[in-house]
């Protein structure tokens, strides 16, 4: 979803811990800000899949609760 | 569906044709299908996997480690979804919506893969699943457009719900995961393997070789496995036996065994003896 971005200080609860980032930031700049530009991640942005192919346009919003997750060794 | 005794007698006691392991229309030669969990590093669960001969290999999903290093290698640079079908598990969730969210979480991660194995546990000391609650996701899930391969209990009429609502492969435990303690109710397996029309694979509980010989050999499509190999003391090895194991239990079940006699009989012929 495109949101009018307003300059800023936001809030976001990623991965479980809290953090701050500088307003607007889409989830392709977070994912850039946390050195997974080039891994293969999914994102899931209050409970809702956000797909790659709209990682660029997608706008957080302070207090969205994210998750980033990979593939590990499981059984 | 009713299957009657004298069909369930004449399990081991038959030739049978051999059929290939198909799930959800893809043709696997192995039947042997591994876990990545619980290995010393990437290199070991490489090797492992590679020794196994699995096609199929399962990995879960979980939170990237914020602050990651970019270099820090990642499972499936070793195990490309092109060589291998990548099976995403929900171990570890307990509930219906942490399952279904781990498994949209897999697909997009994997660019619209949708065959999944599904697990909900119901109790952390046994990790045995949960029943309603799994067959409750199983429902979300196949209507969502998921392929599912769920790890079920040796239950033959759960077995055969979760085949009649839709699921691609059925898997129910030997022993509890993690466990080895080996097949705890064959009797039960073989009720499984006989009234279902879908692949059903033992999926937890092998220890060593001979569980998972004796799991082909009662007539199961497969087995998977994750601590039996990463576990051993050398996991390349057992690896190695896994992937014999279950190749001969495959070729026992299809020539049929002997049947069983309480008294001996001998092997030589008893006539034309000159003592």
């Amino acid at each position: 979803m495109l949101h009018p971005q307003v300059p800023g200080i936001m809030n976001i609860l990623l991965n479980g811990q809290q953090k701050s980032f500088d307003a607007p930031i889409s989830v392709a700049q977070l994912l850039q800000e946390m050195g997974l530009a080039e891994r293969r991640v999914a994102v899931e942005v209050n409970h809702e899949i956000v797909p790659r192919s709209r990682h660029g346009d997608y706008q957080i919003q302070d207090n969205d609760r994210i998750e980033v997750v990979v593939a590990i060794g499981g059984g | 569906m009713t299957t009657s005794i004298s069909k369930v007698k004449e399990i081991g006691e038959r030739a049978r044709p051999d059929k290939p392991l198909i799930v959800a229309g893809v043709e696997y030669r192995s039947r042997l299908l591994v876990g990545t969990g619980k290995y010393k590093d990437l290199d070991e669960t490489r090797r492992a996997v590679e020794a196994s001969g699995a096609q199929i290999v399962t990995v879960a999903i979980r939170r990237t480690n914020i602050g990651q290093s970019p270099g820090e290698p990642n499972l499936l640079d070793i195990l490309p979804p092109d060589q291998y079908t990548i099976l995403p598990n929900t171990a570890g969730c307990y509930t219906v919506d942490d399952a279904v969210r781990t498994c949209r979480l897999a697909r997009e991660l994997l660019n619209g893969h949708d065959l999944v194995k599904l697990e909900v546990l119901g109790d952390e000391k046994t990790l045995f699943p949960d029943i309603p609650q799994t067959l409750e996701a199983a429902e979300i899930l196949i209507k969502d457009g998921f392929k599912v391969m769920v790890y079920t209990n040796d239950d033959p009429i759960v077995a055969r719900r979760f085949e009649e609502m839709g699921c691609v492969a059925v898997m129910p435990l030997a022993a509890p995961i993690g466990s080895g303690l080996g097949i705890r109710n064959p009797y039960n397996i073989r009720f499984i393997v006989e009234a279902a029309t879908v692949p059903i694979l033992v999926d937890a509980g092998v220890g060593t070789a001979s569980d998972a010989a004796i799991a082909m050999e009662l007539g199961c499509d497969g087995v998977l496995m994750n601590t039996a190999i990463a576990k051993a003391n050398n996991p390349i090895r057992m690896a190695a036996a896994m992937k014999k194991a279950v190749e001969a239990g495959r070729e026992a079940y299809l020539a049929g065994r002997m049947a069983r006699k309480q008294y001996g009989s001998p092997s030589s012929p008893v006539g034309g003896t000159f003592f």
